[in-house]
């Protein structure tokens, strides 16, 4: 039996909210088939009020084991160090105070989602709040706790980053924490069975992204590198592996994937939707993408663009099929 | 006089506490403090408008959609530009299967499991509500997970994901569906329909949407739905919690035709909903400035969390008063006849009248559904203005969520958010008049378990992510 708590810090329960989309088996099947009991979850659990104060008090003084400590939600450290941002209602304590309490109980901690890894969008637009990630502050390592902070179990706090994260990504770490398994971290402390892809592997754009068949505005379905800021090529993440919701991904969906697993994605620095610009040429590379290379490509590939490809690209769906071969 | 303090006041979105002054067993007073501010507006001030289509939704994880189609509408009323009726049809559908969603994840999720409690050990119904409703484990919870899993599908689809889409544009949605699209959503809603009908209602949806009274209602007797509303007979949870009976309502789901349900007020009978009289008090939040129409507004707050304020929420007021907004403010000004029944209700009100819209809004996707035209625009084209202004007011699971935008030089200068439960939940007035939930709860007898109190807060779903933002 493994035992799991789930806190809410300040964000927005998206995460939550996506994990109950998993499927095949949904969440809740999911967690008790692999053992895992929740102590107790702020949206499912039936304990309120003085009994959950009572779980929470139990953990954090020892009296009930925790193997797993889930984050959702960045720490609002404001105003003025004292975490009142966001009080933990009932007790008098900020979240601030308890996350950190609880994480020094917990055999392992995971950040559920961008803003418990790295402060995410709750950081955004000048950080009103003063908010970080359990153990990021943006890119930079520390944040409710120390760079070189570990839990229990001698890992640093498991960034299950997104916004929102995948419910897969979030119940294969925990599946493979019960069973005894601490998954491969990247540089950022992200599980890498998600973050050695890029969004733009099986991104269904990717024919118009070998011509550089843009397009110039949403609802074209040609690609959105060039000028919608799209940075699929660069963000980290299976998204358009394993689909979302049935068959989606942000891609698929006709709008640019914007990284929102990678810290401090949230203040781009230009519009969203926009490709910052050189010259005409856009800033960000591919990743691992010499910058001669990725010119000299793109211009080549720009030039032998097929009538097909650069039609497509413009219109709002396939207007031009792909020419039929018939067999020798 | 006993003072309570319900905290952490879980199975609702967001983090709530409720203070009640309790004499006689009874609640004199109460107070709800939305104990969260993470200062959205604040955020936005500066940035690229369009950046707000990216920010907003990450208000909150439950309601994304609803903020979404707010700033989408927000933006296109600035650009003078309305989505094609194609485009502003698929918003529609995506909203429509959020709101739905919601409905269903209060509805098993956060409100039923309360029922399945020992304290209601020896109710005729408690070893139903048990193998039923038991939180996580009960077997209408985990049915009403997958299939909500399913039903989302629709954004999968149309969306991309779900939550936090960049789908709802000002001019319509970036993805435009075609005939094999058409197909599988029909296929998403028919499988939806099945387990409404089976499982939920127990019935045909068009039988329960044809309810003109409540009598009728009490006697539906099948499904999860027959189960709860044998316990609300038990329990009399028709007068727990009653609310003013006045209700607002910003129409939902803008079709070129106009609202599927429509906009308005009730107050005793239909009135005229003005947006230019509504203002926001601060005089009991952690808020600094002066009351202001949500084009004026601010969100400066006060870091000493000094009194008499007692919580982050402003207070929004409709020429001075304040109103219930939610699933059964909608359908009663609307005009739906059960809920005109039920309106002035309390918790078993709010809840039939989400129920009603659940059953409504099955029809209304799969009307969306068969006449999506594959081949039509689905995105209108437009430019921002340099300077400009625009107001976007939808109906959110939870009720009216209004967006007001100002732009200078090219940029956000001012944002401010009126979300559902900032309605719902609101402190204290100027004029000390409390919120609809605190009035709600004044004469609630407390009891030893504290669970009418309970049921009372969770019958309006509340939001609290988007309440305070």
């Amino acid at each position: 039996m493994t035992t799991l708590l789930w806190l809410q810090a300040s964000g927005c329960g998206g995460c939550t909210m996506s994990l109950l989309c998993a499927e095949s088996p949904g969440a809740l099947e999911m967690l008790a088939d692999a053992g895992i009991r929740l102590l107790w979850h702020p949206a499912l659990s039936v304990e309120t009020g003085a009994e959950a104060r009572a779980i929470l008090e139990d953990v954090a003084t020892g009296r009930k084991c925790l193997d797993i400590l889930c984050v959702e939600g960045a720490i609002a450290r404001g105003p003025a160090g004292t975490g009142r941002f966001q009080m933990l209602s009932g007790t008098g304590q900020s979240l601030m105070h308890w996350a950190g309490r609880l994480a020094a109980r917990a055999r392992h901690v995971v950040a559920v989602g961008s803003c418990a890894a790295y402060g995410g969008v709750t950081a955004a637009g000048g950080n009103p709040t003063d908010a970080v990630g359990l153990q990021n502050d943006g890119a930079h390592a520390g944040g409710l706790l120390p760079a070189d902070w570990r839990s229990g179990s001698g890992a640093p706090v498991i960034n299950v980053a997104g916004c929102p994260t995948h419910p897969g990504w979030v119940t294969e770490t925990l599946m493979l924490l019960a069973a005894g398994e601490v998954p491969a971290l990247d540089g950022y402390a992200r599980p890498r069975f998600f973050a050695d892809h890029l969004v733009h592997h099986g991104c269904p754009k990717n024919e118009f992204y070998e011509y550089k068949a843009s397009a110039r505005e949403l609802s074209e379905i040609g690609c959105m590198m060039e000028n919608l800021g799209c940075i699929g090529t660069q963000a980290v993440g299976d998204c358009n592996i394993r689909p979302w919701n049935g068959e989606g991904s942000c891609t698929r969906g006709g709008y640019p994937c914007i990284n929102c697993t990678a810290p401090q994605f949230e203040d781009p620095a230009h519009a969203f939707v926009d490709t910052p610009k050189i010259a005409g040429i856009p800033v960000g590379l591919p990743t691992d993408m010499p910058k001669a290379w990725f010119m000299a490509l793109a211009s080549l590939s720009k030039a032998a663009t097929p009538v097909r490809i650069d039609a497509n690209a413009h219109a709002d769906r396939v207007v031009v099929p792909p020419t039929l071969r018939k067999p020798r | 006089m006993t003072r309570l303090v319900l905290g952490p006041f879980n199975r609702v979105e967001g983090d709530l506490e409720v203070t009640l002054d309790v004499v006689d067993g009874r609640v004199a007073r109460a107070q709800v403090n939305a104990p969260l501010y993470r200062g959205f507006e604040r955020m936005l001030e500066g940035r690229d408008p369009r950046d707000a289509l990216v920010i907003t939704p990450r208000i909150c994880g439950i309601c994304s959609i609803s903020q979404s189609a707010a700033a989408a509408r927000a933006l296109g009323d600035a650009m003078g530009l309305s989505p094609t009726p194609q485009g502003a049809a698929m918003a529609a559908l995506i909203h429509a299967a959020e709101n739905v969603a919601d409905h269903l994840t209060h509805f098993h999720l956060f409100f039923l499991p309360d029922f399945a409690r020992p304290d209601y050990a020896g109710r005729p119904w408690h070893g139903r509500a048990v193998e039923r409703f038991t939180a996580m484990e009960g077997s209408a919870q985990r049915a009403a997970v997958a299939a909500r899993a399913e039903l989302l599908h629709v954004m999968g689809l149309l969306a991309g994901k779900w939550p936090h889409t960049l789908a709802i544009q000002p001019g319509g949605v970036t993805r435009a569906p075609g005939l094999r699209e058409k197909a599988r959503l029909q296929a998403t809603l028919r499988a939806f329909r099945r387990y409404l009908e089976n499982v939920v209602f127990g019935g045909a949806l068009e039988d329960f949407a044809a309810l003109e009274t409540v009598v009728g209602l009490m006697a539906w007797g099948r499904g999860d739905v027959g189960l709860f509303l044998e316990i609300a007979a038990d329990l009399g949870l028709d007068d727990l919690g009653r609310g003013s009976g006045r209700y607002l309502s910003y129409g939902a789901y803008a079709l070129d035709t106009g609202p599927v349900f429509a906009r308005g007020v009730w107050n005793g009978g239909p009135g005229v909903f003005d947006p230019a009289q509504i203002r926001e008090d601060l005089s009991h939040a952690w808020m600094r400035g002066e009351v202001a129409h949500p084009f004026e507004g601010m969100t400066e707050p006060d870091e000493g969390m000094a009194a008499p304020g007692y919580s982050w929420c402003k207070a929004p007021r409709l020429a001075g008063l304040g109103y219930e907004v939610g699933a059964l403010a909608r359908q009663v000004v609307d005009g739906h006849p059960l809920a005109r029944a039920l309106a002035g209700g309390g918790v078993l009100a709010r809840v039939a009248g989400r129920l009603l819209e659940l059953a409504r809004t099955q029809a209304v996707m799969e009307a969306l559904v068969a006449g999506i035209v594959p081949g039509a625009g689905f995105m209108a084209r437009g430019r921002l203005p340099r300077q400009g202004a625009g107001g976007g007011l939808v109906e959110a699971a939870r009720g009216a969520l209004g967006h007001w935008l100002r732009i200078e030089n090219g940029r956000i200068a001012g944002y401010q958010i009126i979300a559902p439960t900032t309605w719902n939940f609101s402190p204290r007035d100027a004029a000390g008049v409390p919120g609809p939930l605190e009035a709600a709860l004044e004469g609630v007898e407390v009891g030893a378990s504290g669970l009418s109190v309970q049921h009372v807060v969770r019958s309006f779903d509340p939001c609290m992510v988007c309440t305070v933002h």
